[in-house]
């Protein structure tokens, strides 16, 4: 797999009974990129989220991990692969400490079926260290008492601690302050640079610019553009948003695929 | 990041607290925030006692105390089921009826017409009548979607309907099983109280410095070994208390060391199993633990078994200490006093807050209530209004702290 994408798809389609969410959308993700998924309200992307984390089974098309074809039926199948996703309303317990919240789920055990609280705390305590998340007082408060950019992080953490290989992330920035949104953006970036395959969607495209590789545009179901970062700027994609005209698909620099 | 980061309230905090100073600096501070612990409950007790003691001496003799014991034993048992039933952010309203199936079942079994069951089969049997209802309510609530509250008030009304089918034409039975009359009415031989409660210490405070070593060895912050010593020795003092004064009378009843037994084996369900994180985590946010693939409608089926077994428990202790029931059994104020015991024990309504030991504290408080109004022979109204009272001072306590908590961001 060296150098193809990690998460691959092609042609995926997704319909709600007359509602045509996804529309032969293709799109990769290669190991250390990270990939922005843009689109306005109702373009598809969360529907997309939601077939890859195998909240929804797709209609038509093909996932593909590693260059194999994949069933993604439930999301123990998605985490099975290495796909995490991390949703906006991020899914946390607020009466759970960081710890536990981390290891909701998948808790490790010790003798006589007892919680391994030695091995959970020390593993979240290291991976949170891995991410460089210095905020935290400790990993045993409550993550009611955390701010938003610190549960953020704590979402993220709890996604990339299971030798995941792709982390989707679901506007991780939208309701967070100028400081919290820089915390959260440096720990997008750095994901990538660990190698991580990262796709983040996002409504906010200066965040976008300064974190992603490439730029995947939907609009009305269909990936209307892929764009390099390096060979874009702001106008274009929001062109590719919101332009209804359908001579532009694929408009800017196509990357083909590997 | 500039945001001023809260140190985390009540217990987290004191284990990062590296000494006994910053514990007890973190305690405060968990105090101001709203995360008051057992606070209330302990001056209410303090209240109560004192009321009760200025208005008649008897309230704090050994032989009242042993009664208070036995007293509160069935209410606590029900109240424990309930604790996890609310930590679910659910409500089980069938418990006081569960309880009397229970105990109706069990004299009914056990009835010497030369056609009896053994008395561990009757009692077997009971608890798994109380498991079963549990079941069942549990798959309606979970596989066709009734909220609790109304199957719950189904099976109270149809329960209730139950022991008075079982009980037609009876009037009262008399329980005649030794063993069955023996958990609430036999008390341990003193030395035998002694070694018990004394060993049960003795391990609670052993397991705790075995705890605290294995953080130390993982390179973990630790508790102040102070703080331990401390909080092991104040126990050890309430058990010295506890078992000096029983035996000035009777002594310590079975029934209480079953209760003891219980606390032990539900805290660790609760705190220290998966299942008990995923009871919580439901509590907390049932989405997310939905998303983290948590069998959220398995959980929520075993914990109305619980509920339904300790129910069922509840019903046999008390079918115990009366030896007999009637067509009475489970009703009265069992229901709303067990699930006021949770509450002023400091179990939250809309769940994921609480411990096991709530039940136990709170049983504490409404008996105690009950009790010393009964010695000051009292009328049951004057009782319902001060258990009422009790009750809404309690919740008040929780919700202002619960703004508090808000106030300072932990919601």
């Amino acid at each position: 797999m060296a150098d193809g994408p990690v998460l691959e798809l092609q042609g995926v389609s997704k319909s709600f009974g007359a509602v045509q969410a996804l529309d032969g959308v293709d799109l990769e993700v290669r190991e250390g990129e990270v990939m922005a998924l843009v689109g306005d309200n109702g373009a598809g992307k969360s529907t997309l989220i939601k077939c890859v984390a195998g909240i929804h089974t797709i209609d038509a098309g093909e996932i593909r991990f590693d260059g194999e074809p994949v069933q993604v039926s439930g999301p123990k199948d998605a985490a099975a692969l290495g796909i995490e996703v991390v949703y906006q309303d991020l899914a946390l317990c607020d009466n759970l400490d960081v710890v536990q919240n981390m290891y909701l789920g998948r808790e490790r055990l010790g003798p006589l079926r007892r919680l391994d609280e030695l091995a959970m705390e020390q593993t979240a305590r290291e991976t949170l260290k891995g991410l460089a998340v210095t905020t935290l007082k400790s990993v045993r408060q409550t993550v009611a008492g955390l701010s938003g950019g610190q549960r953020q992080s704590v979402a993220v953490a709890k996604a990339v601690m299971w030798n995941s290989r792709v982390v989707i992330l679901d506007e991780p920035t939208a309701a967070l302050g100028v400081a919290q949104t820089r915390q959260v953006l440096d720990l997008v970036k750095r994901l990538g640079q660990q190698g991580l395959a990262v796709v983040i969607v996002s409504h906010n495209l200066s965040d976008v610019f300064e974190v992603a590789d490439r730029i995947t545009v939907l609009r009305l179901g269909k990936d209307v553009a892929t764009l390099r970062v390096a060979d874009t700027n702001q106008q274009q994609v929001v062109e590719a948003i919101t332009s209804d005209a359908p001579a532009d698909r694929r408009a800017g620099i196509e990357v083909a695929p590997a | 990041m500039s945001t001023v980061v809260e140190p985390s309230p009540g217990q987290p905090a004191a284990l990062e607290a590296e000494t006994l100073s910053d514990a007890v600096r973190a305690r405060l501070r968990g105090l101001r925030g709203g995360e008051l612990g057992s606070l209330p409950i302990l001056l209410g007790l303090l209240v109560i006692v004192i009321v009760f003691q200025s208005l008649n001496e008897n309230f704090l003799s050994p032989s009242n105390f042993v009664n208070l014991m036995v007293q509160m034993a069935g209410l606590t048992t029900i109240a424990m089921g309930i604790v996890f039933v609310l930590l679910l952010g659910e409500i089980d309203l069938s418990v006081g009826y569960v309880s009397g199936v229970a105990g109706v079942s069990v004299a009914l079994l056990l009835f010497q017409d030369g056609g009896e069951l053994p008395g561990p089969v009757g009692i077997a049997i009971a608890l798994v009548i109380g498991a079963a209802i549990g079941f069942l309510h549990g798959m309606i609530i979970t596989k066709v979607g009734v909220p609790s509250f109304v199957v719950t008030l189904a099976g109270l009304l149809a329960w209730n309907g139950v022991v008075l089918l079982l009980m037609a034409g009876k009037g009262t039975v008399i329980v005649q099983d030794e063993l069955v009359i023996g958990i609430a009415n036999s008390f341990l031989p003193e030395m035998l109280g002694w070694i018990v409660i004394l060993g049960a210490v003795g391990l609670y405070g052993a397991l705790q410095l075995l705890g605290l070593r294995a953080r130390a060895r993982a390179g973990l912050p630790t508790p102040p070994p102070v703080l331990l010593a401390l909080r092991v020795a104040a126990l050890a003092a309430i058990a010295v208390v506890v078992v000096w004064f029983a035996y000035e009378n009777r002594g310590i009843p079975y029934v209480a060391v079953l209760i003891v037994l219980l606390l032990v084996c539900l805290s660790y369900v609760a705190n220290r199993t998966r299942f008990g994180r995923h009871v919580y985590a439901i509590g907390g946010n049932q989405e997310a633990a939905q998303r983290a693939g948590i069998n959220v409608d398995r959980v929520k089926v075993s914990v109305f078994m619980i509920a339904g077994t300790m129910a069922a428990l509840g019903g046999i202790i008390f079918a115990s200490r009366l030896r007999s029931v009637d067509t009475a059994a489970g009703g009265g104020d069992i229901l709303l006093n067990s699930i006021a015991a949770a509450v002023i024990g400091g179990t939250s309504l809309f769940g994921g807050r609480g411990h096991v030991k709530s039940a136990l504290l709170g049983a504490l408080i409404i008996a105690s209530i009950a009790n010393g109004m009964g010695l000051l022979g009292l009328s049951a109204g004057a009782k319902f209004v001060v258990t009422g009272v009790v009750l809404l001072a309690a919740v008040t306590v929780d919700a202002v702290s619960r703004r508090g908590r808000a106030s300072s961001g932990r919601a």
